[in-house]
C-alpha cells in the first residue's frame, strides 16, 4: 500500500485515504466549445500512460477532500514529490530521473524476461 | 494430562533437547494416539515416536516423510483439527505445536497412508512427466470440465477444506514503528538491540515459536560466552522489557509491500490446548516500517539425487534441530549425504548423543579440514569424493547406495535415515518482495541483495554473511545504535552445490526430486527445456516447479542450475523467477479479519427502515443500500402486491421511502454559475422556490446522471442525484470546482444521509399532507408543480418538494433524518385511513416507465446522449459552456441512426419483455443476425392492463409506428415501436 503525502494536510497517509484521478497538467480548454475535434481528442481521449516518471492527480477523498499532483515512478511505484493543484509541472532532479531508468529492468515485461532469453 | 518418560517416544534422547519432561501432551495421528512434550512440533513429536510416513506425494503419491524442521517444509503437510469446524488441511508438520487433543490426520492418501490406490500413478510415472496434463487432456474440449478436471482434482491434490463455517474470530492491528526486524535470530536480535538502545521503536518479528533462529540447532555458536540459544531467550527477555519494543514470536512477514508497509500473520492459539474465548485465533498486523532489517536467514536445499524422496532422508539441520531442540533422534542408525561442512556438525551431535552415524558420504574432494579432523576424531566414516547414487525401502529408507564418483563399484550401506545437505540458499523472499534486485554470487552459487528499492538492508544469512563476528558488526550497524557482543563458532563452514547430484545427470532417467509437493525431478526440467521452453518463468510453469504451497523455498536454485546446465548459459541468464507474497500461506480467516458476515459489506438503511420492516416490506439491494422493495399484504405474492401498489398510486395515493437519492447542497454566490457549467440546463435563469429536472453529462456528451434540483436562494441549490450515482457525482463536482473553475465561489457538501425523504404520490397527495405543512401554502396554484419551498411538516422543519416520478401530484417530504420515522408515522397513520397504500422500488420503476421517465444506469448505459433519451430538451442552446458542450458535438454523436430510447408493446399484451433482450427487423434473417438494440426495462403494467417496455433502438423514434421482433430461445416476440408515454399521454394528472 502506497504512503502518499497530501500537500494540503501536510503529511503523509495511507493509500486507502486517496483515490487516483488521472493524468495531470491537462487543462480544460478555456474555448472548449470551439476547439476541433482532434483538440477535443487530445483533450479528452488520449494520454500518455508513459512508463517511468509520471505527473497525475489524485485526491485525498477520505482526508481533505483535495485533488493534488504527484510526480510518480510507475516503475519503482515512488512518489518523487507531491504538490498543490493549480501550480505548474515541477521538475524532477536529475537524479531522480536517472533512478527511474535504472529500476526499469525490474518490470516483468516479456522484453525483461523473455525477450532477454532468446 | 501427565505421562512416564518412555511413553513421549523410543527416539527421545535423554538430557537433550529443551523442553520440560513432565509437561505432555497427547494427541492423535491417523486415529493413533501419541504422547509428546508441550513445545514439541507435530513434526519432532512423531518422530520421536519412530513415525517418519506422514503423507503421500502430490502427483505420484509416493510415500513422504518430513524433510525440515521449519516453514520451508514441502513434504509434511497434514490436517490439523479441534473439531469439525476448526479443521486446517494443509498445515506444516513442522510448523504446527503440539496441543492436548489435537487431531492430527495425513493427506492425499486414500484408503491408508501405507496402503495408497493412487501410488499406482508412480507405476504410470513415465506417463506423468512435465506438462503431461497440458498435452493430454486437450480434447475434446467439454470432457475438460466434466471428466479430466474433477478427476485430476480428485487424484492429484492436497488437503480437504471444511465445509462448516469458521468458528474463531481474527483480529487485526494496524502499527507503526521506527525498525521492523523480521527474523530473530543472531543477526535479528543483534540489530533489534542496537535498535532500542537509539531509543527507536522497533517491531521485532519471529515465526518460531521462540527466537532464536538457527540457534535452535546450532549447538556450537556461543554469544558472549553463553550458550547461543540461552543467550537468544535473554536477549529477547531484555527487549521484551523494553517500552520501545515489541517482540513477536509465532509471527511471520509475509508480504513486504509498497513503502515500508508490511503484513504479518501473528498465529495467537493455534498451538493452545484451550484458547480462551476472547482471544482471536490469529491476528494479522498490518505495519508501516519506516526502516526495515530483514535477518531472515537461509534455508539448506536438500541433494538432488535418484529416490531422494523416501521418508527418513531429511535436511541435516533439520536433525539437528530435532535432536537439539526437541531432544528427538531422527534414527539409529544415520547416514550423511553432503555438499557442505554444516552437515558434519549434525554427525557430531548425533554420534555424541549415541547415534550411530553409517558414514559421512561427502560429493567433494576436499571438506573443510577442521570438520574433517572433527569427524575423525570421533571416529565416523567419511567417504569424501564419493556420492549416494540410489536409496531403497518402501515406507522408510533401510539402505543407500554409494558410489565413488566416476567409478562404478556400487556399495549399499544399511541406514535407517539419511541426513542431507546441499548448502544454504539465503532468504531473500521478503528482499524481492521490496522489488530489490539481487545479484549471483558466483563464488557462493547464490542470489544476494544487490540493489534497494526501499530503505531496508540485509543482515546475516539472507545478505550472505556466513563470518559469525563480520554478522553481528554488520546487524549492530543496520540497528543504528552500538552494542559489544562477541561471537564464536567451532567452524567454519564451507562448500555447498546447487543441481543435480552424481547419478542424476542429464544422461539419467532416475527420480531425483527437486521440488518435493509437486513431485518435479531434474527429468522433468531438462525435459521442459528440451521442448523449448528456455525462459525460468517457462520451464516453472511447464514443470510447476515451485508453484506449490512451499513456493520453491528448496528447490528453485536446483531447479535453475539444471536449467542453465542443459541450456549451456550461465545462471544469472537464465534468471531468477519473481518471488511474491505471502512468505508462508496465511489463512483466509486472517487475511478476511472482520469483515465477513455483517461486517463484509456494510448495509445502508434509512431512517425508515425499521418501520417499513414492520410493515411486512421486502428490502432489495440498491449500492450497499437496503431499500423497500414491495409491501406483500396476506396472501400476495411479488406479482400481485406490485399491481395492488401501482394500482392504488394512480387511484388514491401511495406513500414512498426516497431518502436513499443522493442530495448535495450547492452553496455560494457562484452557485448557479456552477451548476450552468455542470448541468446541460440553465439554471440562472431558474427562481428561488422553483425545481427544475437537470441532466449532468461527461465531457464526452453521454448523460452521467440526472436528478431533481430546488433553488431555495438566489445561492443555495438542493441537488438531487441518483441513489448510486450520490458519491461519484459529488466527486465529478468537486473535481471541476476544484481544478478547472477554482475561481467559483461555490461550496458542495453531501447531504444524502441528513435528510429523510417521504414521497406521497397519488390523487390524494394533497388532501393527505396539507393538514401537517405549515408555513407555505401548497395550493395548485401557489405551489404548482416543480415548487420547492421551507418550511414545517407536523412541527418539524422540512424542505417540501412538489415533485413526481410517478406522473401523478406529489410532494417529496424532506426532513431531518432524525425526525423522519415520526414524520413518517403520522403521514402513513392518515394516507391508511384514505385509503393509500406503502409502495416500494418495484412499484416506483412500474410507475415511472408507465411516464417514459428513464433511469440513469437502467436505460442509459454512458453511451446514451441526452437527445438519445429523447431529452434534448434539457440541453441548453444558449449557454457558451458546460461540461459536455463539446463532447455533443462529435461527428458520431450528431450522426443519423443512433441508438434513442423509444416505447415497446408486445402485438400480445400479456408478453413481458426480458430486460436485456436483443431487437432485430428481421426474424428469419441468417446469424449473426443485425441487432438494432435492446430491451432496456419491460413491465406488466396494471394501470395500462398490458406490458410496457423501453428499449434502445436504432433510429429508433423514426421506426414509431414499425414492428421489430425480439428473438427468444423459444420464440420470437413481434413489438409494436412507440413512443415512451404509456399512460396519461397528455399529462394532467402530475397538475392535479
Amino acid at each position: 500500500m502506497l504512503l502518499i503525502h497530501c500537500p494540503y494536510c501536510e503529511e503523509a497517509r495511507s493509500e486507502l485515504e486517496f483515490r487516483w484521478a488521472g493524468e495531470a497538467h491537462i487543462a480544460r480548454p478555456e474555448n472548449i466549445a470551439a476547439i476541433t475535434d482532434e483538440e477535443f481528442a487530445e483533450y479528452f481521449f488520449l494520454r500518455n500512460n508513459e512508463k517511468g516518471l509520471t505527473y497525475e492527480r489524485w485526491r485525498h477523498i477520505h482526508g481533505c477532500g483535495r485533488f493534488f499532483n504527484a510526480a510518480r515512478d510507475t516503475v519503482s511505484d515512488r512518489f518523487v514529490m507531491t504538490y498543490k493543484a493549480g501550480l505548474p509541472k515541477q521538475p524532477v532532479p536529475p537524479a531522480e530521473k536517472v533512478s527511474a531508468i535504472a529500476e526499469e529492468k525490474t518490470v516483468e515485461t516479456w522484453e525483461a524476461t523473455e525477450g532477454d532469453a532468446r | 494430562m501427565s505421562g512416564s518418560s518412555n511413553n513421549l517416544g523410543a527416539f527421545r534422547i535423554k538430557g537433550a533437547g529443551r523442553h520440560t519432561p513432565a509437561r505432555t501432551a497427547r494427541f492423535t495421528f491417523d486415529g493413533k494416539t501419541y504422547t509428546a512434550m508441550e513445545g514439541d512440533t507435530v513434526a519432532s513429536a512423531l518422530l520421536a515416536h519412530g513415525v517418519h510416513l506422514v503423507g503421500r506425494s502430490f502427483k505420484y503419491h509416493r510415500p513422504r516423510g518430513i524433510l525440515s524442521a521449519g516453514a520451508e517444509e514441502p513434504n509434511a503437510l497434514i490436517d490439523v483439527s479441534r473439531d469439525a469446524a476448526r479443521r486446517q488441511p494443509n498445515v506444516r508438520a513442522t510448523v504446527q505445536e503440539v496441543f492436548d487433543g489435537a487431531k492430527i490426520s495425513s493427506q492425499n492418501r486414500w484408503p491408508s497412508l501405507k496402503f495408497d490406490v493412487g501410488a499406482f500413478n508412480d507405476l504410470l510415472s513415465p506417463f506423468f512427466a512435465a506438462g503431461f496434463y497440458y498435452k493430454t487432456f486437450m480434447w475434446p474440449k467439454e470432457a475438460w470440465t466434466r471428466v479430466y478436471e474433477p478427476f485430476i482434482r480428485r487424484a492429484a491434490g492436497l488437503g480437504v477444506a471444511p465445509k462448516e463455517e469458521d468458528p474463531d474470530h481474527y483480529a487485526n492491528r494496524y502499527a507503526h514503528c521506527d525498525v521492523l526486524i523480521a527474523g530473530a535470530g543472531v543477526a535479528g536480535l543483534t540489530a533489534a538491540l542496537s535498535a532500542a538502545a537509539t531509543g527507536a521503536s522497533v517491531i521485532l518479528v519471529d515465526e518460531q515459536a521462540e527466537v532464536g533462529g538457527a540457534l535452535h540447532f546450532d549447538a556450537s555458536t556461543k554469544i558472549d560466552g553463553r550458550n547461543g540459544y540461552d543467550w537468544a531467550q535473554a536477549a529477547a527477555a531484555k527487549l521484551k522489557a523494553m517500552p520501545n519494543v515489541t517482540v513477536l514470536t509465532r509471527t511471520t512477514v509475509f508480504g513486504y509491500y509498497n513503502h515500508g508497509f508490511l503484513g504479518l500473520a501473528e498465529r495467537v492459539t493455534d498451538h493452545l490446548a484451550r484458547p480462551g474465548k476472547s482471544l482471536p485465533r490469529e491476528r494479522l498486523w498490518q505495519v508501516r516500517a519506516k526502516r526495515v532489517v530483514l535477518a531472515t536467514g537461509s534455508i539448506e536445499r536438500h541433494m538432488v539425487f535418484s529416490n531422494n524422496d523416501r521418508p527418513g532422508i531429511m535436511l541435516a539441520s533439520a536433525a539437528r534441530t530435532f535432536l537439539n531442540h526437541h531432544g528427538v533422534a531422527v534414527g539409529r542408525n544415520v547416514g550423511v549425504y553432503t555438499a557442505h561442512d554444516s552437515a558434519y556438525e549434525a554427525a557430531f551431535d548425533l554420534k555424541r548423543a549415541g547415534v550411530s552415524i553409517a558414514a559421512i558420504v561427502d560429493c567433494r574432494a576436499e571438506p573443510g579440514e577442521a570438520v574433517l579432523a572433527e569427524a575423525r576424531s570421533l571416529g565416523i566414516d567419511v567417504l569424501t569424493g564419493h556420492s549416494v547414487t540410489d536409496t531403497f525401502g518402501r515406507l522408510r529408507i533401510s539402505s543407500m547406495t554409494v558410489v565413488r564418483n566416476g567409478g562404478s563399484n556400487a556399495r549399499k550401506i544399511k541406514v535407517d535415515a539419511l541426513i542431507v545437505s546441499a548448502g544454504w540458499t539465503p532468504s531473500v523472499h521478503l528482499f524481492s518482495q521490496s522489488r530489490g534486485k539481487l545479484r549471483f554470487d558466483e563464488k557462493g552459487q547464490r542470489f544476494l541483495p544487490d540493489i534497494y528499492a526501499q530503505d531496508c538492508v540485509s543482515v546475516g544469512g539472507c545478505n550472505g554473511t556466513d563470518d559469525l563476528a563480520e554478522l553481528i558488526d554488520e546487524a549492530i550497524a543496520a540497528g543504528g545504535g552500538s552494542v559489544a557482543l562477541a561471537g564464536e563458532n567451532r567452524f567454519d563452514w564451507t562448500g555447498g552445490m546447487i543441481g543435480a547430484a552424481e547419478g542424476a545427470g542429464p544422461d539419467t532417467v532416475v527420480k531425483a526430486f527437486i521440488d518435493f509437493q509437486h513431485d518435479v525431478t531434474a527429468k522433468d526440467i531438462r525435459l521442459a527445456v528440451r521442448e523449448g521452453m528456455h525462459s525460468i518463468e517457462h520451464i516453472k510453469r511447464f514443470t510447476t516447479n515451485g508453484m506449490a504451497s512451499d513456493q520453491g523455498k528448496l528447490s528453485n536454485m536446483h531447479g535453475l542450475a539444471i536449467a542453465a546446465e542443459v541450456l549451456d548459459r550461465p545462471i544469472p541468464q537464465v534468471g531468477l523467477t519473481t518471488f511474491r507474497a505471502p512468505y508462508t500461506p496465511v489463512t483466509y480467516g486472517t487475511l478476511i479479519n472482520h469483515s465477513r458476515g455483517d461486517l463484509f459489506d456494510p448495509a445502508r438503511k434509512t431512517p425508515m427502515h425499521a418501520l417499513e420492516a414492520a410493515e411486512g416490506a421486502e428490502f432489495e439491494d440498491v449500492g450497499n443500500w437496503k431499500r423497500a422493495w414491495y409491501f406483500p399484504r396476506r396472501g400476495e405474492d411479488m406479482h400481485a402486491a406490485v399491481n395492488r401498489e401501482c394500482r392504488t398510486v394512480r387511484e388514491v395515493a401511495g406513500v414512498f421511502d426516497a431518502s436513499t437519492l443522493g442530495k448535495i447542497e450547492v452553496v455560494g454566490p457562484d452557485a448557479a454559475q456552477f451548476l450552468n457549467l455542470i448541468y446541460t440546463n440553465a439554471w440562472d435563469t431558474l427562481k428561488p422556490g422553483k425545481c427544475r429536472y437537470g441532466i449532468m453529462t461527461r465531457e464526452d456528451g453521454f448523460i452521467y446522471d440526472d436528478g431533481v434540483v430546488g433553488r431555495l436562494a438566489e445561492d443555495r441549490f438542493h441537488v438531487t442525484t441518483t441513489t448510486g450515482g450520490a458519491p461519484r457525482v459529488l466527486h465529478h463536482m468537486e473535481d471541476y470546482l476544484q481544478t478547472e473553475f477554482p475561481h467559483l465561489k461555490v461550496w458542495l457538501t453531501s447531504t444524502t444521509e441528513q435528510w429523510a425523504v417521504i414521497a406521497v404520490q397519488g390523487p390524494k397527495a394533497r388532501e393527505i399532507v396539507q393538514p401537517f405543512v405549515e408555513g407555505v401554502d401548497i395550493s395548485n396554484e401557489a405551489f404548482p408543480h416543480m415548487s420547492v419551498a421551507e418550511c414545517t411538516v407536523t412541527g418539524v422543519p422540512a424542505r417540501l418538494f412538489r415533485v413526481s416520478f410517478t406522473g401523478e401530484l406529489g410532494f417529496e417530504i424532506n426532513v431531518p433524518a432524525d425526525y423522519g420515522p415520526a414524520v413518517w408515522k403520522a403521514i402513513w397513520e392518515r394516507a391508511e385511513a384514505m385509503g393509500a397504500c406503502l409502495y416500494g422500488t418495484e412499484t416506483m420503476h412500474v410507475l415511472r416507465a408507465e411516464k417514459g421517465y428513464i433511469i440513469v444506469g437502467q436505460d442509459t448505459d454512458g453511451t446514451v446522449t441526452p437527445d438519445d433519451a429523447g431529452l434534448g430538451w434539457a440541453v441548453s442552446k444558449k449557454k457558451t459552456d458546460f461540461v459536455g458542450i463539446r463532447g455533443l458535438k462529435r461527428p458520431d454523436l450528431v450522426r443519423d441512426g443512433r441508438k434513442q430510447l423509444v416505447g415497446l408493446l408486445t402485438n400480445k399484451p400479456s408478453d413481458v419483455l426480458e430486460e436485456g433482450a436483443q431487437i432485430v427487423a428481421d426474424p428469419n434473417q441468417p446469424k449473426p443476425m443485425t441487432m438494432l438494440g435492446h430491451v432496456t426495462s419491460a413491465y406488466w403494467s396494471e394501470n395500462c392492463g398490458r406490458s410496457i417496455a423501453i428499449a434502445l433502438v436504432a433510429g429508433g423514434r423514426a421506426r414509431i409506428g414499425q414492428t421489430l421482433y425480439v428473438p427468444m430461445k423459444d420464440r420470437t416476440i413481434a413489438v409494436e415501436v412507440t413512443d415512451m408515454v404509456f399512460f396519461d399521454k397528455e399529462g394532467g394528472r402530475i397538475n392535479g
